[in-house]
């Protein structure tokens, strides 16, 4: 059983703020069904740019729920810039600190609000050269180096913690001890692209099924999914997600994202990835 | 407020009796069976006796019955030993379902270099048997396959699995720690080699085992040291909790029908009025082969810690394969090899029963549990379908 703090059962018990505002001037959605918790974040500006209303929805565990109440409680009546300096520590604080292994529930709520404050800005989210690093849980190096510079996080635990990147099969423990160290050089090493030889068509399906059976599927089948190679059409590889995987709505950007991004390292950069029906 | 303990599958409740039966044991009957004095040899004759019961509850003979410390103390001796036994032979067969007393076991040896085969379960939890008899090659050492699964209570064909083992010369063992005192197990009738078993899920305390070890199969002990358990598993006998389990295998044979008859109704009138009074809601594992006393429930778009805290609310106790109550940030390993979707498997319940739940137990889950669920629902963005979803409550 998990040691909740009073704040965390008040907050999970009678939730503040629960709900979604009609016509909101931000919206955000985080996390997926998947990964085993989610939230929606709306939110009311009044012509200062002030927040006049908040409102949260959340799939989850109780410290999910609390924290999603919490972050609306600290968010109504401020300006977009001063939410926008909201940390996951001060939501967990507010809640009188949250046990460790649930950190990541905080990180969750920040990512909220800076996706809503995006929105409403009108700017993109994620940053197109951001790639997916724990394809359990669809986490990408950006926020796993956002996580480690803001919270001073120095072990793979302490980031499965926060941000849940490494918590499924552990295969991503190398590139996560990575963005850790390369966090605390002074020095970042530029990588160097590998050179590549050009493909034949042939040779690029036979390499395209390869990577699937290698790097793929057995990650898919791990969660009793599965994926099958439709076709090839120039650089857009088609194919159909089947059992865990394809009924899993929320997972399909997760997992058309970890897809691509295998065939992208292993096979040529310019493939992309389209799902079809099977 | 009351408890409603609706978890057995995780522990149970000691029975008064076997509470009394251990209690002199703890206090001045204290002499080591081992003793060549009076005050000891009485002690040892109290543990031949429990002895006694345990073989006849599993109808096995006295000698086939080694004593442990617990389920996975006998479910790692049985692996280890079978393959000390046969060190030429580098396969290993168990099932993706398996209790991590013997899958992390197993793991680690593969890890070892051990060929390891995890058979798959349906989506209905039944174990592919076709792909299990297509696995036994002469080089397989050992077979561990659970007579019932913890989570959805899916009793898996282990005799006959253990049939196909037998006529290829490969040694077979089962972790029964649910099985017993649910289902008639009886060892005459089987050609199983080995089975484990666990005090605490039948009405005994905490901290003891056993591993049963079919007479004439050869076995390599674990815990090295004194004579104890004729020289198959040192350590002075834990005796007040020996005694404790005997009488606990006493009343688990006498209680079998009611288990199957009494409990199981219990159980059938739980999942009966939850799938009535709760919309999307669906059981995990085949209704047909299914432990009397389980019930794995999935409430879809919720997730079950938050439906075990507000239960919990109410003093009601069960368990659930959600990730956040698993401490593994994946949702249980069984239900995922089922492939449960997402939507379903985070939202799991496990109720599981005993003798001593009754018709209020039931019946106050039947009155709490939907407004929980409906509450939460609210909660979720998934959620997606509030006009007249609940009509049917
Ligand atoms: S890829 Fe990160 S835990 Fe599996």
């Amino acid at each position: 059983m998990w040691e909740y703090t009073d704040k965390v059962k008040e907050h999970f018990l009678n939730p503040k703020n629960a709900g979604e505002i009609e016509n909101p001037d931000a919206v955000a959605e985080v996390g997926s069904i998947a990964c085993g918790d989610a939230l929606k974040l709306t939110m009311k500006l009044d012509e200062n740019k002030r927040i006049v209303d908040a409102k949260f929805k959340t799939f989850g565990c109780a410290s999910a729920i609390a924290s999603a109440s919490a972050l609306t409680e600290l968010l109504k009546g401020k300006t977009i810039e001063e939410a926008e300096k909201i940390t996951n520590q001060e939501i967990a604080d507010y809640l009188g600190g949250l046990p460790p292994e649930k950190m990541h529930c905080s990180v969750l709520g920040q990512e909220a609000l800076e996706k809503a404050i995006e929105n409403y800005r009108g700017v993109s989210h994620r940053k197109p050269e951001e790639v997916i690093i724990c394809a359990c849980f669809g986490v990408t190096d950006g926020e796993i180096e956002h996580a480690v510079r803001q919270n001073h996080l120095t072990s793979i635990e302490e980031v499965t913690n926060y941000t849940k990147a490494g918590g499924g099969c552990g295969n991503c423990h190398e590139k996560i001890q990575a963005i850790i160290d390369r966090v605390y050089q002074t020095k970042e090493r530029q990588a160097q692209p590998a050179e590549r030889p050009r493909l034949s068509n042939l040779q690029k399906i036979r390499l395209i099924e390869e990577t699937i059976d290698r790097e793929i599927r057995p990650s898919l089948k791990h969660d009793g999914g599965d994926i099958e190679l439709v076709d090839v059409v120039g650089n857009r590889v088609l194919v159909a997600l089947r059992g865990a995987c394809a009924v899993c709505h929320a997972s399909q950007l997760t997992m058309k994202g970890f897809v691509q991004g295998k065939l992208q390292e292993f096979v040529a950069p310019e493939l992309v990835v389209e799902e079809v029906a099977s | 407020m009351k408890t409603v303990y609706l978890d057995n599958n995780a522990t149970t409740m000691v029975a008064r009796e076997v509470v009394e039966e251990m209690l002199p044991y703890l206090g001045e009957y204290y002499g080591n069976p081992s003793s060549m004095h009076t005050f000891g040899g009485q002690v040892a004759h109290k543990v031949a006796e429990a002895r006694l019961k345990i073989a006849s509850l599993l109808g096995a003979d006295p000698e086939e019955i080694i004593i442990t410390s617990c389920g996975t103390e006998s479910d790692n001796t049985a692996i280890l030993s079978a393959l000390a036994n046969n060190p030429s032979k580098n396969h290993i067969i168990t099932s993706r379902v398996e209790h991590p007393a013997v899958k992390v076991l197993c793991e680690g040896l593969a890890r070892k270099g051990y060929r390891v085969t995890f058979i798959p379960v349906d989506p209905e939890g039944r174990l592919d048997m076709d792909e299990y008899a297509a696995s036994l090659t002469p080089d397989t050492a050992i077979v561990s396959i659970m007579w019932a699964n913890n989570e959805t209570g899916v009793i898996f064909p282990v005799e006959t699995a253990a049939r196909l083992a037998r006529e290829r010369g490969i040694l077979f063992h089962t972790d029964a720690v649910q099985a017993i005192g649910k289902i008639p197990v009886n060892m005459k009738g089987n050609t199983i080699d080995m089975l484990s078993l666990s005090g605490h899920k039948l009405h005994a305390p905490k901290g003891v085992g056993v591993l049963y070890v079919r007479k004439g199969t050869k076995f390599s002990p674990f815990l090295i040291g004194g004579h104890q358990e004729k020289g198959r598993r040192g350590g002075t006998e834990n005796v007040p909790s020996i005694i404790a389990l005997g009488k606990a295998c006493e009343l688990a044979a006498a209680n079998l029908d009611k288990e199957n008859t009494y409990v199981r109704e219990l159980r059938d009138r739980l999942e009966r009025g939850l799938l009535t009074a709760i919309p999307q809601c669906k059981v995990n594992g085949t209704k047909d082969e299914r432990l009397p006393n389980t019930l794995n429930i999935s409430f879809e778009f919720i997730e079950g810690e938050s439906i075990l805290l507000l239960m919990d609310q109410f003093g009601i106790c069960a368990s659930s394969g959600s990730a956040c109550t698993s401490g593994s940030l994946q949702p249980s390993h069984v239900l995922r090899a089922m492939g449960v979707p997402y939507t379903m498997a985070h939202g799991s319940v496990r109720f599981s029963l005993s003798v001593y739940n009754t018709a209020e137990d039931v019946d106050l889950v039947i009155k709490e549990l939907p407004p929980i669920i409906e509450k939460l629902r609210v909660l979720s963005p998934y959620w997606a379908t509030p006009q007249g979803a609940c009509a049917t409550a």
